[in-house]
């Protein structure tokens, strides 16, 4: 079998018939990793026997008729920044090469309830610091629709690993569009909800306050379904609300009655790629000729949103990954003169470049005679942008918008230039500012053949209707049945 | 404003228990004054009146009962430490005694 | 030259709560297995997340309505950063620029009997952080960490510089130690540090041309007993005034900065410290992973409800309704809660204060000393003692006789036999110890035999005190039970009246 042709629902449509075992689906991923993943680099690190061991015992109990979780049997990919009891997470930094967690992130837990079967550890840019998969302290994911380009990030990893048809389903996180962008880049399905919709306990932190866990999956019913099993409320996490989680996927064929698609006039403006504006407007024409109304909104302080993140989320970062000296877990510098110099010689040596860069902004941004300048200051147009987006959803239902300026770029295209790189995330990290559910989909693809993404976004837990919406849009078009072509290296 | 200088960059790196090259200040003092020279731009937004947003979500009073739960084993909480003599966290010399 | 000595205290206070702060781990002293009461939260392993417990929250709330503070309606968490083995997350959670309480105060009774007004500046809730353990051979081995105590919640309590002496500022400690006790929200026990305290130091001189000049202020860090902080204060004084003489520096000259000493017990001397972080730049911002609290008025009076009677309300009370004298009453009260409560059992009990206050702070607390024990172990219930005391009040039974019963009660418990309000019965019993109910009836017994023994009258009169032998003999005989010794002294009290 292929996972290429199957959705998600076909799956567990399949495996619940009887007619695909979890160890037959599993092993098909496995080897499709082995076949094609020395070229991809979505993994850092996986066990075939584990995954294959919980595949089996899934498949005995069913056979036995035993209850089984709603995701029994699916494989999921899993981004190397959530903890897994006794599982290797690695953050793709030096600094946590050989740290195993003794406990479970939520969404761990969450997903071995659902019987689903944890496949591997995908990369990502180091601590999720990123936009490409070139921060990785240990390799570089490439796109599978072209390996000259970047995957995107930070879950780069988990994003490709769907998109090359290495397994159904996958886990990214997003603190600036992490999940969002990588799935435009790669032509799935990504998204990220709510803050509070899904538990933080067990992501290694970036930026607290923006970062969010969500699933990718080859369409708006497989991100759907997964969703359903992460969200939820969790009381080790201060920040994740109480509050029923709908069904999402029970209701998502139905179309939404008098949907209204805002437009913002500040999303379409210079360096937005040509081919990436057409292909959006094109979509709004499809909500269009569904008889949604188009409307435009104006979000004034959207020019500000990638300034005021590159404040907030470095400062936050600076302070989340201080622990990371030598002491209690990770990495340690081999040589230094005293305890201060252990502490330098460790950070110094055990974090990558770009990590360095953002720690040092950030501390910069906190430091004594500069926190009002920056910090204060970005926290307060934060909350203009929240404000823009609130009038916003008064008019309309959901904002429609590229997801990147441009499709995915070329590996070493940006990685001099952090600006640029920044500058890449101005259409996501909006929604990371104000706490807003954005999915990405696939709505194209440019003259070079790579895919583009559509985002829409919503108002604060309002997942039910974003995923109505995207769903109203996929079933249009077919733009998210296209796979890759994946000439295998290995002599098959 | 934005002038980051090297002294700057140093004391930063220095406040971040970050040990870098003479190079890397180099580097680091031109990306990062790029960045900061950008987000200047937010000095044009009027923010007199606004209350600053540290969350995401607005909300107030989460807490927790005060139940015991189970702690992890020594071994476990040792585990991934780079030098422990099995029952402490070993560190350098801490000199703070005159 | 006039000189004063001018100090603020910032103590910090380990709340008694079943689990830590952020995570459910116990919140127990347990130096002796080291790191076994930790989860990822508190050792801030990477993705955990700190959930505030609620009582700590409740107790921090307590203790700031002990001490007359405003609370704030809305408050907020803070990261402090810094580095140190002890901090796994290196930062500390605590309240930075909106902390729960503020600008209260602490009346304390000074060596001259004035009470005091102390004002504090803040309180505020944050976390314990582990403890290191350095080599002490001298040759620089490694530091050894132990993270159970990280994560205890801890109350900072910042007085403004109102203490003008180191026995004022010991008096303020123990002022505050009695009311953190009676609010039950701490143990307060100083040598596993459950209170610990800083103190800035400094003089004010002054010169001759009547201007005042202050020395540059000094923190003496991490003082955990009384006598340590009266005598760093002490000390700090003269090594301020000595220093000032020699070289006449002074507060805001240019150059001139806070210092941070320690203290060593030992040799009793402050000394230079290192600081931790060059320049300390703590970089405080609003904590992402926990949320603002809130308090409303319906909170605040519920906690009020629950609110014990303070430690100097009590003491006003016992002077007022018991009679005591205010040295009486603050004997009583600074023994603890359990202590004036033993008193006033014993004082309702036997309907008179001062007989009260006289047996509980003399025969009891003496007794509790050489027993070392606390008033909770003492083996006369309260109960038992006002019985007794009210048979001296009712003046059945002479204070002298008093505390032979208490002295037997005693040495019955000793022996297995619990004191009873039926063996003071008993006691006085067996040796004949009871005053009788009519002292008319035996005076006019002795009366009509000493009428018959004008011999033996003379005799006594003149001092031949056995004399008394017959007379005693013929009265015994007629009053069966009496004590022979009361009658004899009765005997001998009858003729000297009348001579």
């Amino acid at each position: 079998m292929s996972l290429s042709t199957h959705t998600t629902q076909d799956l567990l449509d399949q495996l619940q018939s009887g007619q695909l075992t979890s160890t037959e689906l599993v092993t098909t991923c496995l080897d499709r990793i082995d076949a094609h993943d020395e070229r991809i680099g979505a993994f850092l690190h996986f066990e075939r026997e584990p995954a294959l061991q919980q595949a089996a015992e899934i498949d005995r109990r069913r056979q036995a008729g035993g209850t089984l979780g709603a995701l029994a049997g699916l494989p999921v990919a899993i981004k190397d920044n959530i903890c897994a009891n006794g599982t290797r997470t690695t953050c793709a930094s030096r600094m946590l090469e050989n740290f195993v967690p003794p406990y479970d992130a939520h969404i761990i837990e969450r997903l071995r309830q659902a019987d689903a079967v944890l496949l591997g550890r995908t990369n990502l840019d180091e601590f999720a610091m990123g936009s490409s998969c070139e921060n990785s302290a240990f390799q570089q994911t490439r796109n599978p629709w072209d390996t000259e380009r970047t995957p995107g990030g930070s879950s780069g990893g988990s994003a490709a690993a769907v998109a090359a048809g290495m397994t159904p389903l996958s886990i990214g996180s997003d603190t600036g569009g992490s999940i969002r962008q990588p799935a435009a880049f790669c032509g799935v399905v990504g998204m990220k909800p709510t803050y509070g919709r899904v538990s933080r306990y067990g992501l290694v932190a970036f930026a607290s306050s923006l970062d969010q866990i969500g699933p990718f999956a080859n369409d708006v019913t497989g991100v759907s379904r997964l969703l359903e099993v992460l969200a939820g409320h969790d009381e080790r996490d201060s920040t994740s609300i109480d509050r029923r989680v709908p069904a999402y996927s029970q209701n998502l064929d139905q179309p939404l009655d008098g949907l209204r698609i805002g437009i913002a006039k500040e999303h379409f403006v210079e360096g937005l790629h040509p081919e990436v504006e057409q292909a959006v407007r094109s979509a709004v024409d499809v909500y269009r000729s569904l008889g949604a109304e188009i409307k435009e909104v104006t979000l004034p302080h959207s020019k500000y949103c990638v300034a005021v993140y590159y404040i907030v989320a470095p400062s936050e970062a600076s302070s989340n990954l201080a622990r990371y000296d030598g002491v209690h877990y990770g990495f340690r510098a081999e040589k230094f003169d005293n305890m201060i110099d252990m502490y330098s010689a460790t950070r110094g040596e055990g974090f990558g470049d770009e990590v360095k860069r953002r720690i040092m902004l950030g501390t910069y941004a906190l430091s004594a005679g500069y926190y009002d300048a920056y910090y204060l200051k970005a926290l307060k147009v934060r909350r203009l942008i929240r404000q823009d987006f609130d009038r916003a959803f008064e008019e309309v239902d959901v904002i429609a918008s590229p997801v990147t300026p441009t499709p995915a770029f070329k590996i070493g295209e940006l990685i001099d230039d952090p600006l640029a790189m920044y500058l890449t995330d101005i259409y996501t990290i909006s929604a990371n500012l104000a706490g807003l559910p954005g999915v990405s989909l696939p709505c194209g693809f440019s003259s070079e053949g790579l895919p583009i993404g559509l985002q829409l976004q919503a108002a604060p837990f309002e997942e039910e209707r974003l995923l109505r919406a995207a769903r109203m849009y996929e079933r249009e078009t077919d733009w998210h049945t296209r796979r890759p072509a994946m000439n295998s290296n290995s002599a098959s | 404003m934005s002038e980051l200088t090297v002294d700057d960059v140093k004391k930063v790196a220095s406040l971040a228990r970050l040990k870098l090259s003479g190079d890397d200040i180099a580097r680091y003092q031109k990306k990062l004054e790029n960045v900061l020279s950008y987000v200047h731009l937010l000095d044009e937004v009027d923010t007199s009146d606004v209350e600053p947003m540290a969350h995401a979500i607005e909300a107030v009073n989460v807490f927790r009962q005060d139940e015991p739960r189970d702690s992890l084993d020594q071994a476990q909480a040792l585990a991934n430490a780079p030098q422990t003599d099995g029952k402490y966290f070993l560190v350098p010399a801490i000199l703070d005694e005159a | 030259m006039k000189v004063t000595t001018v100090v603020g205290l910032e103590v910090h206070v380990q709340l008694h709560t079943r689990t830590k702060i952020f995570c459910g781990c116990v919140n127990r002293f347990n130096p002796d297995a080291p790191n076994t009461q930790t989860c990822p939260v508190c050792l801030g392993l990477p993705g955990a997340l700190p959930v505030m417990n609620q009582e700590a929250f409740r107790l921090s709330l307590v203790t700031a309505m002990a001490l007359n503070c405003e609370l704030a309606r809305f408050t907020k968490w803070d990261r402090k950063q810094y580095y140190y083995p002890d901090l796994p997350k290196a930062y500390q959670i605590s309240q930075y620029d909106l902390p729960f309480s503020h600008d209260g105060w602490l009346d304390v009774s000074s060596e001259d009997g004035e009470t005091r007004h102390i004002r504090i500046n803040r309180a505020h809730l944050e976390e314990d952080a582990g403890k290191n353990t350095h080599d002490e051979s001298g040759r620089g081995g490694d530091s050894q960490v132990d993270l159970n105590r990280c994560g205890t919640p801890l109350l900072e309590i910042v007085s403004e510089p109102d203490l003008r002496s180191a026995a004022e500022a010991k008096a303020y400690l123990e002022e505050l130690h009695l009311l953190l006790t009676y609010l039950g929200v701490s143990d307060c026990n100083m040598q596993e540090g459950s209170l610990r305290c800083d103190a800035n130091v400094n003089l004010h001189i002054e010169q001759n041309n009547g201007e005042t000049i202050a020395t540059p202020i000094v923190e003496i860090k991490n003082l955990n007993s009384f006598r340590g902080v009266e005598a760093a204060i002490t000390y700090e004084a003269d090594r301020q005034q000595e220093e000032y003489s020699k070289t006449g520096r002074k507060l805001g000259d240019p150059g001139v900065e806070k210092e941070t000493r320690g203290w060593n017990a030992e040799r009793n001397v402050t000394f230079a410290q290192r600081g931790k972080e060059e320049a300390s730049d703590y970089r405080y911002f609003p904590d992402p992973d926990l949320m603002p609290v809130t308090v409303s008025d319906e909170q605040l009076a519920e906690v009020r409800g629950s609110l014990c009677e303070f430690p100097a309300a009590r003491r006003d009370r016992f002077e007022a309704e018991y009679g005591l004298s205010k040295y009486d009453a603050s004997v009583v009260i600074n023994q603890g809660e359990k202590f004036a409560d033993y008193f006033e059992s014993v004082a309702k009990g036997c309907g008179d204060g001062k007989q009260a206050v006289n047996w509980v702070t003399q025969n009891v607390l003496r007794e509790l000393n050489e027993r070392s024990v606390t008033v909770a172990d003492f083996p006369i219930p309260a109960d038992v003692l006002a019985a007794l005391l009210q048979r001296i009040v009712n003046g059945d039974l002479t204070v002298k006789s008093g505390r032979e019963v208490f002295d037997e009660l005693l040495s019955d418990h000793d022996k297995g036999m619990p004191p009873s309000i039926e063996r003071i019965s008993a006691i006085i019993d067996e040796k004949g110890l009871a005053m009788l109910a009519d002292t008319g009836e035996l005076d006019s017994l002795i009366d009509a035999t000493i009428a018959d023994h004008a011999k033996a009258v003379e005799d006594i009169r003149n001092g031949k005190l056995q004399a008394a032998g017959p007379i005693i003999g013929k009265v015994m005989k007629q009053l069966k039970g009496a004590d022979p010794q009361t009658v004899r002294e009765r005997i001998i009290e009858r003729i000297q009246q009348n001579s």
